[in-house]
């Protein structure tokens, strides 16, 4: 009988060499997967650590927007937003069930957990420190978002129940320089200890309708209107067929192809038959696009929106981004040619609208958009800067050149004059788009300003205000909010 | 010639003092641990530290004692590696009782003392293994008997889901863990007696040799009986521990490879089976491929379990600083993630070698083992150890399906212990009388070669 007593005794040295090599996978490299709180937000070990643990600060500039202070209740660290309502949707918040934005995906390093952060840790070890956590800083220039928040929050014309959303970029970088959402929500009260009015406070953000824990700058999509005549002026310039100065057509209205439905351009001087196309930019001529949109054929006005990042989602520091769509299913005629005055199925978000000016202004170039500029280790040393990264080359830089005389020439002779700034090359392009009959027209407006080497580019997005679809027309709401936010980067 | 002799002259030694020195060590480990948790815990040594490390040490020596009385040429390891669990189990037993505010620490440790009482009842007046053979029917329908209490009226009560205790009075008591050590008795005498015509008659079908059936009849009886009654009970893990049981054993006392495939195969059917007509079987597969899907239902225990061993990493948090109450039961089946938590990747392979040691402890005695009754006792009994260990740690780490069963002396658990103490006394016993020297016959062969002389004899 020993023979088969030996088998069973390799036969169980198996098993036991089984369980220890799962253990080994267990606890050492699948260990960083279950301790991750963003994939397993159901791991109370973690939370409770972070709590128990100095976290570390969110920056802008100089200043901390989150950063957590010492508390002597039954965690030892309090996360504190100095100014939450105007970054609650960048920072995002932590709180003990959830958490959101840069502290959701910048979580490695602000808990102290990053690989970048080994050597800190080490000597945290030695000295039998606590660990604490590194230090993000964020591409937010505090004038440009404080400019963007004051136009959004504490503008008499919008209301108080407004919706809408800013943001600002660095166009030859792709630096995120402001991002507002409205309405918006206090981080600090999710972030709080007394879990009983988390959770109560969780649950009132969840129920209301306008949807505040929504970031608007890049989760909603709506259709972009005439801010899209940018897109669409693009594909019609890099055919090589046109440029600022050549005749399209032009005239008081457009019909559909194979409808009776005719589209006018209430009221803006369009000419009669063929007009010039910075005139048609300048005046937003519905009936300019439609016919270009048609004639350049869906191919090539969806090359060209995917050229500038549609379809596709391109920020990697704040989840939730949605795509822009722009259709990729064989449209009709009728509806092509919607697509060219950016209705029908074209949705945006205002990131990616911004990100459209941006290219424009870096001579063609999108830059892939981005909000961490640097990370630091507790001591402030920085141990990564983001380095930018091209998204693609949309249109060639002769095209952008066009295009930034032509987006001029919109302010200084068409429908957005109210952002001139004295002394700056200033462009910009507005927008209206209608999303039903019923409801409220959403007002666009993308601008970029440009002096002495300082670049930027904004998209202004006004959801729902409390006026009426005649007076959101045009850049007149919008608009002022755009030009602060310039201001505030170029001077 | 002189080769032969040497080995044959071959006498193991005793190493009752090796055994003495390993026990300090685990006296040192089990102690230890229970004032690691004081101070982890509550930030001081225990008070009735004296009082706890004297009752343990005085078990420990008490176990000693009987050993190198009654059992001098037994395996110096096998007692000193229990030790070390049990006090170590007691410890974080007692660490999960101050975050809980219960008391199962002190009930362990009351359970221990009859265990370590069994122990020395087992070894004092066992003398001989062998004396078990007369017991094979008996203890086959005491296994029985003790499978089917839990059914009864009044006194079987449902825990959990499976209804596998019985409750006497203040006590309740698992019978299935006593059926274990009496099925493998069963087994091994029914199998030493009928080896030869399982192997040996029967026909041949396909691959295997069937053997006849009034040769496995009787067995296969007693071993279907037991499992369905398992299965009724929904006592997963008990019916994968019997049936393995009973293949290893078939195995074994047979030599034929065959029956492991054919058992194999039986079992892989039967799990499928089970997998499409019971839910609950269903529940648990579901947790153990997504234990995260339903983390606030069925997948909270081996996940809580999952997160605590991640928490713990290679070195632990530490006794006290992590949070294993969270998973439940973690007192029970689920220790090795209260251990993994605190203790890390460090305490859990320590422990699974622990088990290590002690299985091939218990081979090694059944590999000298002189007699084939003591050889298959032997090996049943490591082996039902061997996969009572890989079937809870192997379910609480994710390995297989989680099944319920105790882990051998860490785990509270009454009659685990108990059994778990007599399957240790039992596997002495057999390795004292495998290793202790063959009586000294010479005197004998000499007469006898002098008797068998060619003798003239005068027939005239």
């Amino acid at each position: 009988m020993n023979k088969p007593i030996r088998t069973m005794a390799i036969f169980c040295m198996l098993l036991f060499m089984a369980l220890l090599a799962n253990v080994t996978y267990l606890q050492y490299i699948a260990a960083d997967d279950l301790n991750d709180a963003s994939k397993h937000p159901e791991n109370r070990r973690v939370i409770e650590a972070a709590f128990s643990r100095e976290r570390g600060a969110i920056l802008v500039g100089r200043n901390a927007v989150a950063e957590s202070k010492a508390s002597d209740d039954k965690y030892k660290f309090q996360r504190a937003y100095s100014n939450p309502f105007m970054y609650a949707h960048v920072t995002g918040w932590f709180s003990y069930y959830s958490q959101s934005g840069i502290e959701n995906t910048q979580n490695s390093v602000l808990s102290g957990d990053d690989s970048r952060l080994f050597v800190s840790r080490l000597v945290d070890l030695v000295n039998n420190a606590s660990p604490k956590g590194g230090t993000v800083e964020l591409t937010i220039d505090p004038d440009a978002q404080q400019a963007a928040f004051d136009g959004l929050f504490k503008n008499p014309g919008l209301g108080s129940d407004v919706q809408g959303a800013v943001v600002a970029l660095e166009p030859s970088t792709g630096k995120i320089l402001a991002m507002v959402s409205a309405p918006t929500f206090n981080p600090n009260k999710l972030a709080s200890h007394d879990l009983d009015k988390v959770e109560a406070e969780d649950k009132k953000l969840n129920k209301r309708e306008d949807e505040p824990k929504l970031n608007r700058a890049i989760a909603t999509t709506l259709p972009p209107g005439s801010v899209f005549k940018l897109v669409t002026a693009s594909a019609a310039i890099e055919t090589g067929d046109y440029d600022a100065d050549s005749m399209v057509p032009g005239g008081p209205s457009y019909t559909l192809p194979h409808t009776s439905t005719s589209i006018g351009n209430g009221g803006r001087s369009c000419g009669t038959d063929k007009i010039t196309m910075t005139q048609a930019l300048e005046q937003s001529c519905n009936t300019t696009f439609l016919a270009l949109a048609n004639e350049l054929g869906q191919d090539k006005m969806l090359r060209q929106a995917e050229a500038y990042g549609f379809n596709d989602t391109s920020l990697e520091d704040l989840k939730g981004q949605a795509a822009s769509v722009y259709p990729t299913e064989d449209l009709e005629d009728s509806y092509l040619a919607q697509t060219g005055m950016g209705q029908y199925d074209v949705r945006a978000t205002p990131l990616q609208m911004a990100m459209v000016v941006s290219g424009i202004v870096n001579d063609g170039v999108v830059m892939r958009p981005y909000l961490v500029d640097e990370v630091r280790s507790p001591d402030l040393d920085v141990l990564d800067k983001t380095s930018t990264e091209e998204l693609s080359e949309a249109v060639g830089s002769d095209t952008a050149h066009e295009l930034r005389k032509m987006m001029v020439s919109v302010v200084e002779h068409g429908t957005a004059g109210v952002a001139l700034i004295p002394g700056a090359e200033v462009g910009a392009k507005t927008g209206t788009a209608e999303n039903c009959s019923e409801c409220n027209d959403y007002a666009w407006f993308v601008s970029y300003a440009d002096k002495d080497d300082k670049q930027v580019a904004v998209a202004v997005m006004l959801q729902k205000v409390q006026l009426s679809n005649a007076e959101i027309a045009g850049g007149k709401l919008a608009g002022p909010i755009a030009k602060a936010v310039m201001e505030a980067v170029i001077d | 010639m002189t080769q032969q002799n040497s080995f044959l002259g071959f006498v193991h030694r005793r190493r009752r003092g090796a055994e003495l020195f390993l026990l300090i060590l685990a006296l040192a480990v089990g102690i230890g641990a229970y004032a690691a948790v004081g101070l982890g815990v509550e930030g001081e040594v225990p008070a009735d530290i004296i009082g706890y490390g004297g009752w343990l040490a005085a078990l420990t020596i008490a176990c000693h004692v009987v050993v190198r009385l009654t059992a001098p040429y037994a395996d110096p390891v096998l007692l000193p590696v229990v030790a070390a669990l049990n006090g170590l189990g007691l410890a974080v037993i007692h660490r999960l009782d101050l975050a809980d505010g219960t008391t199962f620490a002190r009930q362990q440790l009351v359970w221990m003392t009859i265990g370590v009482a069994l122990f020395a009842a087992t070894l004092v007046f066992l003398r001989d293994h062998r004396v078990l053979q007369r017991f094979t029917y008996t203890s086959g329908l005491a296994a029985i008997v003790l499978l089917l209490m839990p059914m009864l009226p009044f006194i079987g009560v449902q825990k959990n889901g499976a209804r596998i205790w019985i409750n006497l009075g203040p006590v309740g008591m698992q019978p299935g863990e006593i059926a274990k050590v009496l099925l493998v008795i069963a087994f091994a005498g029914y199998l030493v007696l009928h080896r030869d015509a399982l192997a040996l008659a029967g026909r041949r079908l396909v691959f295997v040799d069937l053997p006849r059936g009034r040769d496995l009849g009787p067995i296969l009886a007693m071993w279907l009986i037991s499992l369905c009654i398992l299965v009724f009970q929904r006592d997963l893990g008990s019916s994968l521990l019997f049936f393995g049981i009973f293949l290893t054993m078939l195995y074994v006392a047979t030599e034929r490879p065959g029956w492991l495939v054919v058992g194999g195969t039986m079992f892989l059917a039967g799990a499928f089976l089970g997998f499409k007509a019971f839910s609950h079987v269903q529940v648990r597969v579901d947790a153990w491929l997504h234990p995260f899907d339903d983390f606030y239902g069925s997948g909270n225990q081996i996940g809580e379990s999952l997160f605590g061993m991640a928490w713990g990493g290679l070195l632990g948090r530490g006794f006290g600083q992590g949070s294993p109450y969270r998973i439940p039961f973690a007192e029970s089946d689920f220790i090795m993630g209260a251990i993994g938590e605190e203790l890390g990747l460090t305490g859990v392979m320590a422990v699974i070698l622990c088990y290590g040691l002690i299985v091939e402890r218990g081979l090694r005695a059944a590999l000298v083992c002189r007699d084939a009754f003591g050889k298959l006792m032997a090996c049943g009994l490591a082996c039902v150890l061997a996969l009572q260990v890989f079937v809870v740690i192997g379910g609480v780490t994710r390995l297989i399906p989680l099944t319920g069963l105790t882990t051998p002396f860490l785990s509270y658990g009454g009659s685990s212990l108990v059994a778990n103490w007599v399957i240790i006394a039992l596997l002495l016993r057999v390795s004292d009388q495998a290793r202790r020297p063959v009586p000294d016959l010479s005197n004998d062969t000499d007469e006898t070669s002098d008797a068998e002389t060619t003798q003239v004899v005068n027939l005239r």
